[in-house]
């Protein structure tokens, strides 16, 4: 405790040793999601100090650990009471913590069904950029004591503090599971799987790639074997390989890309954005979609701000665009303004969430 | 009470304000739709927090976006603060009106403007009640998840400022895991569209922000909700248990053996007889405590379900369990849970309603401590609670007409916050801050965090207009509060300055 308690204050001299100087820090957790976001330049903070399980209460349905904990560590200690951290995080990589995972915001394949980093957050410590230590939200289910600045730290990419450490909401691992592989073009899919959430089943992934679409199915074993029979297709013997690798773009369709770009859409949005049909991966009930070597990307973002959705450069982008869409201008100045409000000396990962 | 700095009621002060504003709002919305006499204000004097009153100075009903614009750029340029209110049912004062302000009457803002069954989703007003929006969207076999027990009066609006939860919530979330937009008014008369259709939106997640903002940040006139597939079925076991502790234990068994259920329920011995009298749900009058504990999806996932909360239930010592036949003995059931409120409030001239929300391991000894107090204050105390998600809702029972009561209601209740706060908690799990928890606030927070609170507040409302004196205390209203609640020579709040 003594330990951590220096670690943090070395952390804040540092902090307030660059807002005096307005030097800016990289934030580093495994530094598996560098790829993510604009380069920044300036010197490392590292949260590799920040580890451990501060609290864990499997009956409680909640988990307190610091930020630099491995995820695969967080996973483990999961595991052994039957519980996950249910929004599925991807790793890319051996090293990822989960303040990365909280930084920038990533879910897996059972977002689309059980939700997001942010919706299972329940409290943050964090260092601002003056080294203060702040502490929002708590460690119970249900909390409305002040503003929500703990879900605003999900997906800032550590532009409004440093994590320190925080609390999520788990769930128990279902019970069963089953994925099944149905062959259908890419609009026939999107359709289906809308139609199949608007039903009482119990899906927790759907994938569509190359003509094949697969779903999972989670929850009580006789309500999972009623799914899979009104659903139909061939069963996958090995569905925990093919969503695991699906979260982790093993696939050659990503491996094998120049530049990846995340396209987030309305679910219901028709299958032939910038006419890609055939050669686009689709995620979370349509609502995830990921293309691959777009030459054109301001003809990419026009057509999908114009579906309501937005683009972003996941990995390889072109070097003279913002890597994530530009916001409407009307919160342009509101974001500056939040972004001072933790930040004033602006040393925080700046720019790595473009302007931010 | 917290307008006390607000110009006495029959001053000529006021009066004059009241003129001057009243003719300056009639210049930009249709006369009618601005109400500035007494009498016709007195129907907004108080929300669902009804011990405090309070007449606005002006209350407008706009009928649409660009009259809201209009209000709030008027009170922007002339700084008045605004109340902005959807049906009143709040329980934290958050709708109490600003004496010298405008309250911001979002009533008319009542329709469903579309819904997309095969996207579930559905677009409405914030002044559409909640249980308006399930009723519309029944024939797709959908429904709205978050289901406050004021949902058959309570608008979407409001439960957008409170972050309102339900009974379901363990299960289907608070209202920020419902919604996917927002368009929200600023005290500048701009329109920010905040979220998306889409699953996520760029840039920070200011939907959370402003979900539970309690109408500090801005004002909501559009929101898009998420909508979920009605499950197939629905079943309800009740239990009896004749220790409230042994009740406590069968809920953290039930999550213990990876159950999720739809809804997890207690409800203690005066709170079940008062029901009991009020709507004739069946239940246990021996019992201690009940729980009430629902399972919803296929019907073969139920019926698995069931038998395993049967089965832990009557492990922990349940001394009798009943699950719900046919629909309506489920509902029968739920009757007494959801009329738990207005039930107390028959069996006693008032009641103060309670919203700490607690780790579930704290259960025992939090109940212990508030029969505790219950005796040491001489009121009587129902305990109701969303046991799954350790959510208190201890309804204090007194009479305003005795002098006194009153005062030691709100100690009480104060007590019992800061309880909730000792063993790890929240002052409020779902009820919001308001200005009834605004003291506690104090307790529950750091200096620093308040002001950073503020600081996010001027982000969105520099002049402090919107909502003023609601929701965050200020750092010398707190310097009071620690000074009245000295414990054991320990002073909160020594390292600021002291008025």
């Amino acid at each position: 405790m003594a330990a951590m308690n220096d670690a943090i204050q070395d952390l804040q001299a540092t902090l307030r040793a660059a807002s005096a100087a307005r030097t800016p820090l990289v934030i580093t957790g495994g530094g598996s999601k560098r790829f993510l976001g604009h380069g920044v330049p300036g010197a490392t903070l590292s949260t590799a100090s920040l580890t451990g399980i501060v609290d864990y209460e499997p009956r409680e349905l909640v988990l307190t650990v610091r930020a630099g904990t491995p995820l695969a560590e967080v996973e483990r200690v999961l595991a052994e009471s039957a519980q996950m951290l249910p929004f599925d995080p991807p790793h890319f990589g051996a090293g990822a913590t989960i303040g990365g995972t909280v930084a920038t915001g990533l879910s897996g394949p059972r977002r689309a069904y059980a939700g997001s980093v942010r919706d299972f957050m329940l409290g943050v410590r964090i260092l601002d950029g003056g080294g203060q230590d702040l502490s929002f939200g708590g460690r119970v289910i249900k909390n409305v004591a002040g503003y929500d600045i703990t879900r605003l730290m999900a997906g800032a990419m550590g532009t409004l503090g440093v994590l320190v450490e925080m609390s999520f909401k788990v769930l128990p691992n279902p019970a069963a599971e089953a994925t099944l592989c149905l062959e259908m073009d890419a609009a026939a899919a999107i359709e289906r799987i809308n139609l199949w959430a608007g039903s009482p089943l119990p899906l927790s992934a759907t994938s569509w790639h190359a003509g094949r679409l697969h779903v999972r199915l989670s929850g009580a074993a006789a309500g999972v074997k009623a799914a899979v029979e009104k659903i139909g297709g061939e069963r996958i013997e090995d569905g925990g390989a093919f969503w695991h690798a699906l979260r982790e773009q093993r696939a050659p369709f990503f491996t094998e890309a120049k530049s990846i770009f995340r396209v987030s859409v309305p679910a219901t949005t028709h299958a032939n954005i910038r006419g890609t049909s055939e050669s686009q991966w689709i995620e979370w009930g349509g609502a995830q979609r990921w293309l691959r070597d777009v030459a054109d990307i301001a003809a990419l973002r026009s057509e999908v701000s114009a579906l309501g959705g937005h683009v972003t450069c996941f990995r390889g982008g072109p070097a003279n665009s913002t890597v994530f869409h530009p916001l409407a201008p009307a919160l342009v100045p509101l974001s500056r303004r939040l972004k001072a409000t933790f930040d004033p000396a602006g040393i925080l990962n700046p720019g790595r969430l473009d302007s931010f | 009470m917290h307008a006390a700095a607000a110009v006495s009621e029959d001053s000529a002060i006021r009066r004059a304000r009241r003129v001057e504003i009243a003719e300056g709002l009639r210049r930009i919305l249709p006369p009618a739709s601005v109400i500035a006499d007494d009498e016709p204000l007195r129907a907004y004097e108080c929300d669902g927090l009804a011990a405090y009153r309070q007449v606005p100075l002006v209350a407008v009903l706009p009928a649409d976006e660009a009259e809201v614009r209009a209000v709030l750029r008027f009170a922007n340029q002339h700084e008045v603060p605004v109340v902005a209110r959807g049906s009143g049912t709040g329980l934290s004062g958050g709708a109490t009106p600003h004496g010298d302000g405008i309250l911001l009457v979002m009533s008319r803002f009542n329709r469903i403007l579309g819904v997309d069954p095969l996207a579930r989703t559905a677009v409405v007003q914030p002044g559409v009640r909640n249980l308006a929006i399930s009723e519309r969207v029944a024939p797709y076999g959908l429904y709205y998840a978050p289901d406050p027990s004021s949902q058959i009066a309570c608008s979407i609006g409001g439960n957008v400022a409170e972050n309102s939860g339900g009974v379901h919530c363990l299960k289907y979330g608070l209202t920020v895991h419902n919604i996917l937009k927002l368009r929200v008014v600023t005290i500048d008369g701009e329109v920010l569209v905040i979220g998306a259709d889409a699953l996520d939106a760029p840039g920070y997640d200011l939907l959370a922000l402003m979900t539970g903002s309690e109408g500090l940040l801005g004002v909501v006139t559009e929101v898009t909700v998420k909508l979920t597939p009605k499950p197939q079925v629905a079943r309800v076991v009740m239990a009896s248990f004749a220790e409230v502790e042994a009740a406590g234990n069968a809920v953290a068994a039930v999550i213990g053996a990876g159950i999720v259920p739809a809804g997890l329920e207690m409800m203690d011995k005066l709170a079940t007889r008062a029901v009991e009298d009020f709507v004739h749900a069946g239940y246990d009058l021996d019992a201690e405590a009940i729980l009430l504990c629902e399972s919803d999806g296929t019907a073969e996932e139920v019926e698995e379900e069931i038998g395993k909360i049967s089965t832990v239930m009557r492990a922990c010592g349940a001394t009798t369990i009943l699950v719900s036949a046919d629909e309506a003995e489920r509902l029968k059931f739920w009757s007494g849970r959801k009329a738990a409120f207005p039930a107390v409030g028959r069996i006693s001239a008032d009641y103060y309603c309670m919203d700490g929300s607690i780790p579930r391991r704290e259960l025992a000894r939090v109940l212990r401590r508030t029969a505790e107090l219950s005796i040491h204050y001489g009121l009587a105390c129902a305990n109701v609670f969303h046991a799954g998600d350790g959510n208190l809702h201890p309804l204090i029972l007194y009479d305003g007409g005795k002098p006194g009561e009153l005062s030691r209601a709100e100690q009480f209740g104060a007590d019992l916050l800061e309880l909730c706060i000792e063993v790890g908690g929240t002052i409020t799990g779902e009820h919001g801050v308001g200005i009834e928890k605004i003291n506690q606030m104090c307790s529950q927070f750091r200096p620093a965090e308040l002001e950073r609170f503020h600081a996010v507040k001027a982000a969105f409302d520099a002049k402090t207009l919107l909502n003023p004196g609601k929701a965050v205390p200020l750092l010398h209203r707190c310097a009071e509060y620690g000074a009245m609640r000295v414990t054991a020579g320990k002073l909160p709040f020594a390292d600021i300055p002291r008025f």
